[in-house]
């Protein structure tokens, strides 16, 4: 999902991997091996600054996914049947499974889980602004399903090919595990919408709020992204944002008609020439106002996970103390 | 950093019998018996083995990506060590 990481400005996350000295022939041979469209594994030599991208934005990638699980975890207990609670708790658990990968993957590079998990309690890294809106009804599910994580796997196949090879085997574990979310999120919003007026008007205003923060997914403009030329030659970034922004567009309005709900954009209509779907200006200001910290839910987001940390703390020291105990009872029996 | 962090466990899965454990990821766990509940609950929530290990990291001892050349390059050469290299007559050649 979530590689907005790759266009925000923000501290960096120091990897301390093994010392590299920045080495002409090293370089040259990590360049041809880009070129050649091979893969780089975690024990080669990489340049610092492609080290660091990598650790940012697989590290970004994680934290949206466990910031992801909980406004779906919200609706868990309020899930309308057994078969849609226990769906739901199937996906929040495959977006823990998901950061539990991507923290791996990132761990290769020379961080530690525990620096990665403070850079993201203590506020110094981002996560997807997409989490920071809240889930207001039960529709919100389905539509988050659909859109957010439709869009998601937009952004996510061309990761399977990056150039990191970690990175790579991570993506496409995800993917595979991504598209039940998406169809579990249509197939809920098809059955709502085959209910009550009062159903489908929940499917409809569900729709209206997440659209535009769905399209907001993708980044800043081309022209307005920062990194994206050097990620693009690395291999790590392989499709542009706006194209892949324009690939979802197209997809969606079709699936929206047989849905039966509309887009809130007035601007949206086909263009034959372009032989895309026009739509109308995204409200950068918003997403720059939530990437910043002042959405609706930046603040509970944040201190639900901390919370989380904290209270889990004593368990993750006991099962350490206990290991610890059984250890010196086995080496004393040796 | 002061936290405790939980030892690295890298996790091998075997998808099914006749076939090798392939190495899948890693998980930290406080012991071997957690490692392996861990394992299972991230990386076999769709019945993608039958059968997993877990190792923990540092005791895996993995080859230096520098000494490459040494390692492998004289295998290069050896054409001989494939089957491929012998021109049989063609009434024979699918030895």
């Amino acid at each position: 999902m979530y590689t907005q990481a790759l266009d925000i400005p923000q501290q960096n996350t120091e990897a301390k991997g093994p010392r590299t000295i920045e080495n002409p022939a090293y370089q040259a041979e990590f360049d041809a091996k880009i070129d050649a469209g091979g893969y780089i594994e975690a024990k080669d030599w990489m340049p610092e600054s492609y080290r660091k991208t990598l650790v940012r934005q697989i590290s970004q990638h994680a934290h949206s996914e466990i910031v992801g699980m909980l406004p779906e975890g919200n609706w868990i207990t309020r899930a309308p049947t057994l078969k849609r609670k226990a769906i739901l708790l199937a996906k929040v658990q495959d977006e823990g499974g998901h950061g539990l990968y991507l923290y791996a993957a990132a761990e290769t590079l020379g961080v530690s889980r525990d620096e990665l998990l403070d850079a993201l309690h203590s506020g110094r890294a981002k996560y997807s602004s997409i989490f920071n809106y809240p889930t207001l009804t039960w529709a919100d599910i389905g539509v988050v399903g659909w859109l957010v994580d439709g869009a998601a796997i937009m952004n996510q196949i061309p990761l399977c090919k990056c150039s990191y090879g970690p990175y790579a085997r991570a993506m496409v574990r995800i993917c595979k595990e991504e598209s039940f979310h998406q169809r579990q999120g249509y197939d809920l919003l098809l059955t709502m919408m085959k209910g009550t007026e009062e159903q489908r008007d929940m499917v409809q205003d569900a729709v209206n709020r997440w659209w535009w923060p769905s399209i907001m997914m993708f980044g800043p403009h081309d022209k307005d992204s920062t990194h994206s030329a050097q990620s693009s030659r690395w291999g790590i970034k392989r499709i542009s944002n706006d194209d892949l922004r324009q690939k979802f567009v197209d997809a969606t309005v079709e699936q929206a008609k047989v849905l039966g709900v509309t887009m809130p954009d007035p601007e949206l209509k086909w263009n034959e020439a372009r032989g895309h779907y026009d739509f109308g200006a995204i409200d950068w200001d918003e997403f720059w106002n939530v990437v910043d910290g002042h959405g609706q839910g930046n603040v509970d987001r944040l201190a639900a996970r901390v919370k989380a940390w904290d209270d889990g703390a004593w368990v993750r020291e006991a099962a350490l103390e206990y290991a610890r105990k059984h250890d010196a009872r086995d080496s004393r029996a040796a | 950093m002061e936290r405790k962090e939980w030892p690295l466990w890298e996790v091998f899965v075997r998808s099914r019998n006749g076939l090798d454990h392939k190495h899948c990821g890693s998980v930290h766990a406080p012991d071997a018996k957690l490692a392996l509940q861990v394992a299972r609950d991230v990386y076999t929530r769709r019945q993608e083995g039958v059968s997993l290990w877990v190792v923990q990291a540092d005791h895996i001892v993995a080859s230096d990506p520098d000494a490459k050349p040494e390692l492998f390059d004289p295998a290069e050469d050896k054409i001989y060590r494939h089957p491929t290299f012998y021109q049989l007559p063609d009434e024979v050649n699918h030895m």
